[in-house]
């Protein structure tokens, strides 16, 4: 069953087709990667997917739902939550405080002034966040403020601030984008314990070695369209791929 | 059960400030502050500068035009006074409502837009309601005489109650107390405590979270599903109900209301005392509007000839060459001292002056720590606390 179904996307940015008659239906439950070389259209996509970019025509639907239109507090609670390519968190809060902030927007939705009730009684929220900062190793520094973190320990923050919300599908835009090599390693292998976690992950990913090691499906766009779709093994030998993508080197 | 429901670090800050208050005259008395009408003015811009510190401090959202509902406190209170009694329990119940009524509205305008062009719509609305209480609006704001009290205002609930007509002006009043003198200051003091203990509870609260969090990144807070126009709308009014009852304040001690209260410099004011005490702290704020008001009133009432006198021990050429160039930052030109004094805080002390607090603390901390055990340090977390 398909959990985002994309139908027919067009969108135009001034004299540029930035996406042409795009198609493409996530399986739940899986990792799907969308690759394709630069101003391919990968982030114009998942722009439409978040509610930053209306696409001209066609349609997006989650679950059934239609996503055009609809604000990026809208679609989160729909059950879609996003890791941006550089990592955005709060970076004047600790470590806790980020992860109890989507804590709360999953238990009281979009909106509720809760001002004459204190954070410091919250013990389920804040044992939820806790567990989830365990979960990608950041527990000890939960009091520190989260500016300070390295690149890597960024992304692993915001990662444990989507996976607190518990989201039926998680959008991640160039994870491992300016991480050294050891801070991809761990990146990879942190998402590859959360794709065991039933939650389906739409990657979008320059880098083939983070793409080869976790997608289980892969679309590739070229010039605003998708070429070429299949498991991993069909798109790496196939020859369009290699034409588009690697400008005809081997793999 | 938590008392009040507050931490306990929370607590003594609550307990140090009440009696930070009550103390006043005592604490005010030997720097030479120590009159009623200068710490009636310490209260009331304190309580203004909470109003704006929920707003910029928490938010972000730089409002240059908090004045206005400042002003419009003062002239629903005034109203108040005229149409229904001397008593100031009305008039600051309405002015609070008014404030929060008109912060509503601009906020819902305002509000569509952030950073500078949210500075500038503010400032805007804020020059309206000046320009317009000095024309179109003078049936109700009296223009530039402002609105005064007369013998034969309306007064109905007094006149329900049979309170005697004199020839002389009436004079506010809480329930027989007089708002004037010590017994003024003292009400301003229980609002400033009250307002200080909401301030509190909102720093403390989810709600509060959600306000540092737009502050510090309002794109991913929307991506974490938080729709954050209401919770800035939300900050904007209770801000500008807590400048409404400054403004309601200001008119119970002193009954009457003129525009110039709205004007932009007032509104800047109150920027610099936020800035100046240290914005996003619980306490910096009311401070800053301390020091400004205090500087205001000491700086502003010397003049050549008390100068001479300061300087007296020196021979006479320098004498009066020191009073000459000191002359330059006191009496009219004691803004030049504050701008000193503001350019110093803002280079050196970024946080305003709760960050000088703060470092003198985790000095002290250190060392006290160096001759015991190594103390656990966490920098994020002490500086917050500490800072608040």
């Amino acid at each position: 069953m398909s959990i985002l179904s994309v139908k027919n996307v067009n969108k135009r940015f001034a004299g540029l087709q930035a996406l042409d008659e795009v198609n493409i239906e996530v399986e739940a439950g899986i990792v799907h990667a969308i690759i394709g070389p630069n101003g391919a259209g990968k982030s114009t996509l998942l722009n439409c997917f978040v509610g930053r970019l209306m696409p001209d025509t066609g349609s997006v639907t989650f679950n059934g739902i239609s996503l055009l239109g609809k604000s990026p507090h809208e679609i989160n609670q729909a059950g879609v939550s996003r890791v941006f390519q550089t990592p955005e968190i709060f970076g004047d809060l600790n470590l806790l405080e980020n992860v109890m902030i989507p804590t709360f927007a999953r238990r009281d939705g979009a909106f509720k002034i809760n001002a004459w009730s204190a954070v410091s009684d919250e013990n389920d929220i804040e044992a939820q966040a806790l567990s989830s900062l365990e979960d990608v190793g950041l527990i000890d520094s939960a009091r520190v403020t989260a500016s300070q973190l390295s690149r890597g320990d960024k992304r692993r923050l915001e990662l444990a601030m989507c996976l607190v919300q518990q989201p039926k599908l998680l959008l991640l835009d160039e994870p491992t984008a300016g991480m050294a090599r050891a801070d991809t390693n761990n990146t990879i292998d942190l998402l590859k314990t959360i794709a065991e976690k039933d939650i389906t992950m739409i990657i979008i990913e320059h880098d083939m070695h983070v793409v080869f090691s976790l997608a289980e499906r892969i679309s590739v766009l070229a010039q605003g369209t998708v070429i070429v779709e299949g498991l991993p093994d069909e798109i790496k030998g196939h020859p369009k791929v290699q034409e588009a993508y690697l400008g005809g080197a081997k793999l | 059960m938590k008392w009040l429901n507050i931490d306990k670090s929370d607590r003594l800050l609550l307990i140090v400030f009440v009696l930070a208050v009550l103390l006043g005259p005592v604490i005010m008395t030997p720097i030479g502050g120590g009159y009623p009408d200068l710490l009636q003015k310490f209260a009331i811009f304190g309580v203004f500068a909470i109003g704006f510190n929920i707003l910029f401090g928490l938010t972000g959202y730089l409002s240059f035009g908090h004045a206005a509902f400042l002003g419009i406190g003062s002239y629903t209170a005034v109203w108040a006074f005229k149409l229904l009694t001397m008593n100031v329990v009305p008039a600051i119940i309405l002015a609070t409502v008014m404030g929060g009524v008109f912060a509503l509205a601009i906020g819902f305008v305002a509000l569509r837009r952030s950073g500078i062009y949210f500075s500038i719509l503010t400032l805007a609305f804020a020059q309206m309601s000046y320009n317009l209480a000095y024309s179109v609006l003078t049936p109700i704001t009296n223009g530039e005489t402002g609105l005064q009290l007369r013998q034969h205002d309306a007064r109905v609930i007094d006149g329900l109650f049979g309170v005697e007509r004199t020839d002389a002006l009436p004079t506010t009043e809480l329930f027989g107390l007089s708002m004037s003198g010590w017994s003024g200051y003292y009400v301003c003091g229980v609002v400033l405590i009250i307002t200080f203990f909401i301030s509190l509870r909102i720093f403390r609260s989810p709600f509060g979270m959600m306000l540092r969090a737009i502050k510090s990144n309002q794109n991913r807070l929307s991506y974490t599903g938080v729709n954050t126009r209401p919770y800035t709308l939300a900050a904007f009014v209770i801000s500008g109900m807590i400048a409404g009852l400054a403004g309601g304040l200001m008119a119970a001690t002193d009954p009457l209301a003129g525009a110039e209260r709205m004007q932009w410099t007032a509104s800047g004011e109150i920027v610099l005392m936020t800035i100046l005490g240290g914005a996003g702290t619980l306490v910096g704020p009311v401070i800053g509007a301390g020091v400004i008001k205090y500087f205001e009133n000491i700086f502003s009432a010397f003049n050549h000839d008390i100068l001479l006198n300061v300087f007296s021990f020196l021979p006479e050429a320098l004498q009066q060459a020191a009073a000459t160039f000191f002359g330059l930052f006191v009496g009219e030109g004691w803004h030049l001292t504050l701008g000193a004094l503001f350019m110093l805080i803002v280079i050196f002390l970024p946080g305003g002056l709760m960050e000088g607090v703060n470092r003198i603390l985790n000095m002290i901390r250190r060392r006290s720590s160096s001759s015991g055990p190594p103390a656990p340090a966490p920098a994020a977390d002490a500086s917050v606390k500490a800072g608040e």
